[in-house]
């Protein structure tokens, strides 16, 4: 093949194929100039930054939309809609499609929460969601990840723009130390990932992953070089640092509660909900990415290898989801900040969720519709965390704005002035609990029947009967500290310098806060419909 | 809704008001629509609202009583699953909007509504935030009435968890002084028996093969439902019978087809070395247990019978208490024989056990509240022994009489139970609302200050007492009958156990209502009884009374159902045990309990 034909051939590919597909992360970064070009220009000077943010965010999500439909339509055929973009760079298929338009809903919904509870002001606008923006566009990346160089660049890519943001509250002590550690953790933690994405590219000599999962799988399987395979789990490893940090695993999660407090609740609704959603998704990449190759490919011994690797993964993932989960847990129960609170009870979340990756990874290549579910489940966990904890945050930061505290304390006796808030955080609060009827309970129960279903029909079946044990535990140790919250709210006295506050038939922020409270409520009863799409983003494990 | 669909399913709209009128009601209210100043207005409606669910439950539970039976009534007699109503839900985990009754969840659907009826009216003395009180007070009713009609073990999950933290708010704002530690203590121990049961839940579900059931089990379990033509039925039939996958259910009705067929996938499935049938039995049995509750999970009852107001006592004790036994007897013994039979000496030991330490325990209490929830930690304790020799294998002999017998008394014990221990509970309420004090030992002499109050209050705990003529008197003859076939000296325990409830209850109204005169606090505010408090009194001790003498009024409605899962159980113990040395006395189930009757 001659350069021309190459050139034109990559040419064609790019035009053709990647960039129609591409088309959301385009819209996002064509945002993120308008908001800058919006600010230096002066013509432009009286465009607020927020709503060019929002336009850019809503047209992403109908790009989304549509990409969704477009892979919705195909999914029925053998296979599902698979498409590996520049030169397999980047993948797009259901998992990609779901979570990119799970992405830009959610940023969609958390400009207009920014707007209504007033972080950033105006004159900050510019900075807050040209971050913002460039953070979710690595999200999305992160998503759609199939080679291990882009994982790296990915995670980046939504890094840094988060340590800035965990930073944004200039002249407070807090978030300065705060955007430091995280800074400093982050270094650290891609510094190690890299070194382990070094370690496997040596050995398998490719980043691609369907081609490394099946270089390892030939290794693994022929298992003569024990050498090789010590220095692959050794990257694996280190690989897995990387990606526990984005989700806040245990032990890599002490920036996550620093961070929350110090930084404003609006950067820990979008940590917490858009950070974790990314990092599931790549955990999820990964795992199936590595341990399972496309269909009739595996074979004898490159079959055995891959289940070792699976083996291998699984045990990682699922060990630090029950140290994860236990200790968010605990640790949450001596907080008196509401916003530390939150931040061990995402900790907890990430174990839950994390407990969900274990059980698709137990399931694939062994029971195919099983490992389809346990994705589903996953991808019905995020939808639901997504309205749950931009709800509790939103709650903090409408009570900051009101009481200007973020301590539980200073909740005590709030439903005597704001009854229709405590109902909210009721609902939210009782839902990341996992209480019927609410989204939360569907979703833990979809994640504990992935695992039941692990249990009875994988190698990993005592590993799964303990995570579940340990997962029902932690249900129960979470009613502490969260009803704690609800405790002070409606059985504590009103503390008498409190002025009751007019109360307001209707204002902004409650009613944003009631918008994201009502689908937690209405995803827990019909759930349906929610649950069809998850079961899309759950059939790209085919 | 097609109007084909409320002619084969004529009790959707009954059933379905019954169960979530007052959950719209509570939205209604919560609403800014009504202030929180109008707090008679609150109160009235809630009362209305609980009256009207009653009235529609009794409508639907007693046929002939508003003229001709309509087809969306009950059938006395009839011992199948009625009323059936069965809507998709979710149809990718085959979650059903399936609910029925039978004999057995009937007359508890009518308790219920009936106590929520009387508690509503009991409520008045609060004045704490009524609407709340009442906005969470319908959600319980909700929650309540849910659990006995749900046949689908996700709803019936989803319905068992919403009743906990209307309680917790209930028990937690309108409570005494440790009100934060009890409705803390009731969640915890709660969740934690729930959590187990969506553990066994989930594993029956996995488990679950709707292809290995026939065509007419199908039919019966409504999996199809038999209302529709026979050509779409065997249609649905082929269509699960040919499914290439296994096709999991939730439909409890189904669940225990499947439990009792010669070769259950419950008794085949493995976890640790235990067959399922024996594990999911006991992680059920705990999530029951602890509503029930048994010794030695049993105490986050006093705390939480003793700091709840009133109402919310009546509640707890009339209602909640029997979600237990109705769990038990509804999902435990028929999805898991192979566990019933395993665990009978368990189920029985904690039914003797918890029947003795909770009449020892009420002797020494001084707090009348506290006397009160520990008699019903001992009468509860009936019910367990009465639903454990219900798989009696007696030494020599397996009697299936004997099993009938435990198990209708059992069940007539609940009913008693709950309207015995929902007026013990209001009338000590009576009381502290007067004096605000519970020591029995600052009491005496109320006969001659409130003489009605305390003619009717010494009658209910007569009916408490288990004195023949009284309503609670057939339950606990009939189970320690039963038991003597299971054990002798289980037997002979429980029948001792009478003489301590009569120690405590003849005790306690001896310190509190006989006596010269009452020197305790307040005394100038005994006034004598008022009309509300007579209108909620005087209806359950008449029904004390009337149950005690004409037991066949409840046993019309619980005993073909009870028999009926007695008799399908015998027949499967038969199955899987041949070597147990049976009596032929299958037939006699009726003729037992009538006998035993007649002996009383």
């Amino acid at each position: 093949m001659d350069l021309g034909s190459l050139v034109s051939g990559t040419i064609n590919d790019t035009v053709r194929v990647s960039l129609p597909l591409f088309r959301v992360e385009l819209v996002i970064a064509v945002s993120v100039v308008l908001v800058l070009l919006a600010r230096m220009l002066p013509v432009l000077r009286w465009l607020d930054s927020g709503l060019v943010a929002l336009g850019g965010a809503c047209f992403a999500t109908w790009y989304g939309w549509a990409d969704l439909q477009t892979v919705q339509q195909t999914v029925p055929q053998a296979g599902g809609f698979r498409e590996e973009l520049f030169g397999g760079l980047l993948v797009f298929d259901s998992l990609t499609a779901t979570i990119r338009l799970l992405l830009a809903a959610f940023l969609a919904l958390y400009i207009v929460f920014t707007k209504v509870s007033g972080i950033p002001d105006r004159e900050d606008g510019a900075d807050f969601y040209v971050l913002v923006l460039g953070a979710t566009l690595g999200m999305c990346l992160m998503a759609s990840a199939n080679h291990l160089l882009m994982v790296f660049m990915a995670v980046e890519m939504a890094s840094v723009p988060s340590y800035a943001l965990a930073g944004f509250l200039k002249g407070r002590k807090a978030a300065s130390e705060a955007a430091l550690k995280y800074a400093v953790y982050g270094a650290g933690a891609a510094g190690i990932m890299l070194y382990g994405i070094s370690l496997l590219a040596g050995v398998l000599g490719t980043c691609h992953l369907p081609s490394m999962a099946a270089e390892m799988g030939r290794i693994v399987g022929e298992g003569k070089a024990s050498g090789e395979i010590m220095v692959l789990s050794l990257g694996g490893l280190m690989l897995a640092v990387g990606l526990a940090f984005k989700l806040s695993a245990v032990p890599f999660h002490f920036w996550c509660p620093d961070v929350f407090e110090g930084a404003a609740a609006e950067i820990g609704a979008f940590l917490s909900v858009a950070s974790k959603a990314a990092a599931v998704a790549l955990a999820v990449r990964l795992v199936f990415g590595l341990g399972t190759v496309a269909d009739g490919a595996a074979a004898g011994a490159v079959a055995a290898g891959l289940a070792d690797v699976r083996h291998f993964m699984v045990y990682v993932v699922g060990l630090m989801a029950v140290a994860t989960c236990t200790l968010g847990n605990l640790a949450a129960y001596g907080q008196t900040n509401m916003k530390r609170l939150l931040a061990y009870s995402t900790v907890a979340h990430a174990g839950y969720l994390m407990m969900g990756v274990a059980a698709a990874g137990a399931l694939a290549g062994v029971d195919a519709a099983g490992a389809q579910r346990a994705v589903a489940a996953l991808a019905f966990y995020l939808g639901t965390y997504l309205f749950m904890n931009l709800a509790a945050f939103a709650i903090v930061a409408v009570l900051r704005n009101r009481l200007r505290s973020e301590e539980i304390a200073s909740y005590a006796g709030l439903v005597r002035t704001n009854p229709g808030i405590v109902v909210a955080t009721t609902v939210v609060l009782v839902s990341l609990i996992g209480l019927p009827p609410l989204a939360g309970f569907v979703a833990k129960f979809l994640i504990f029947s992935s695992l039941v279903k692990a249990i009875a029909s994988t190698a990993e079946s005592p590993l799964m009967l303990v995570i579940l044990i340990v997962g029902g535990i932690n249900t129960v140790i979470s009613l502490f500290y969260y009803l704690r919250v609800l405790k002070v709210m409606t059985f504590d006295s009103l503390p008498e310098d409190r002025v009751a506050e007019p109360a307001g038939a209707f204002s902004l922020a409650g009613g944003l806060v009631a918008a994201l409270a009502v689908p937690v409520v209405l995803f827990g009863i019909l759930w349906s419909g929610l649950y069809g799409f998850a079961q899309l983003a759950g059939s790209f494990a085919s | 809704m097609s109007p084909a669909d409320a002619l084969s399913q004529p009790a959707l709209w009954p059933l379905s008001a019954i169960v979530f009128l007052p959950a719209i009601v509570a939205a209604v209210v919560a609403l800014p629509v009504i202030p929180r100043a109008r707090e008679e207005l609150i109160r009235w409606i809630t009362l209305a609202t609980t009256a009207v669910v009653f009235l529609l439950s009794l409508w639907m539970a007693w046929p002939t009583l508003f003229g001709a039976p309509g087809p969306a009534q009950f059938t006395i007699g009839e011992a199948g699953m009625q009323l059936v109503v069965s809507k998709p839900w979710i149809p990718a985990f085959n979650i059903e909007y399936l609910l029925g009754v039978d004999g057995i969840s009937m007359p508890l659907v009518v308790l219920t509504t009936f106590l929520s009826l009387l508690a509503c009216a009991a409520s008045w003395p609060i004045t704490k935030h009524v609407k709340a009180y009442h906005v969470l007070f319908l959600l319980l009713e909700t929650g309540m009435l849910g659990v006995f009609v749900s046949l689908d073990f996700f709803l019936f999950y989803v319905f068992w968890e919403v009743m906990l933290l209307p309680m917790y708010f209930l028990i937690g704002i309108w409570g005494g002084p440790r009100r934060e530690y009890a409705a803390i203590k009731f969640f915890l121990y709660t969740l934690l028996g729930s959590v187990l049961m969506l553990l066994a839940i989930l594993m029956l579900y996995f488990t679950s093969d709707l292809r290995m059931l026939s065509p007419e089990q199908l039919e019966s379990a409504h999996v199809v439902s038999p209302a529709v033509e026979a050509a779409a039925r065997a249609d649905a039939v082929a269509a699960i019978k040919t499914a290439a996958e296994p096709i999991h259910t939730f439909n409890l009705l189904a669940l225990a087809e499947l439990g009792q067929l010669p070769n259950s996938p419950f008794a085949a499935a493995q976890v640790w070395g235990v067959s399922l049938e024996v594990l999911a039995f006991l992680l059920l049995l705990i999530g029951f247990v602890i509503k029930v509750p048994v010794v030695p999970v049993h105490t986050w009852l006093p705390d939480a019978h003793v700091e709840a107001p009133t109402p919310i006592s009546m509640i707890l004790a009339g209602v909640l208490l029997k979600l237990g036994g109705y769990g038990i007897i509804r999902i435990c013994y028929p999805v898991c024989p192979g566990g019933g039979l395993t665990l009978a000496w368990l189920v029985c030991g904690l039914g003797v056990v918890s029947m003795v330490y909770g009449a020892f325990a009420a002797l020494a209490q001084t707090d009348f509240k506290r006397m009160v929830a520990y008699s019903s930690v001992s009468h509860m304790g009936y019910v367990m022994l009465g639903l454990g020799v219900w798989s009696a294998v007696a030494g020599n002999e397996f009697r299936w009489d004997a099993w009938g017998q435990g198990v209708n008394g059992a069940m007539f014990q609940m009913l008693a139970h709950g309207f015995s221990s929902a007026g013990m509970f209001f009338m000590v309420g009576v009381l502290y609302d007067r004096v605000h004090h519970r020591n029995l030992n600052e009491f005496g002499g109320i006969f001659n200050r409130m003489p009605v109050y305390a003619a009717l209050a010494v009658a209910i705990f007569f009916a408490g007492l288990g004195l023949p003529g009284l309503c609670g008197f057939i339950g606990e003859v009939l189970v320690t009958l039963s038991a003597w076939n299971y054990s002798r000296t289980l037997a002979a325990i429980s029948a001792f156990t009478v003489i301590l409830t009569a120690g405590y209850i003849l005790w306690a109204i001896q310190r509190v209502y006989l006596g010269a005169e009452y020197k305790g606090p307040h005394g100038e505010a005994l006034t004598p009884i008022t009309r509300r408090e007579l209108a909620i009194a005087t209806p359950l001790v008449f029904l004390a009374i009337l149950f005690g003498v004409a037991p066949q009024l409840l046993f019309n409605y619980v005993s073909p159902s009870v028999n009926r899962q007695v008799e399908t159980l015998a027949e499967w113990t038969r199955q899987v045990r041949p070597d147990f040395p049976a009596s032929p006395a299958i037939e006699t189930v009726d003729a037992g309990v009538t006998r035993a009757l007649a002996g009383e």
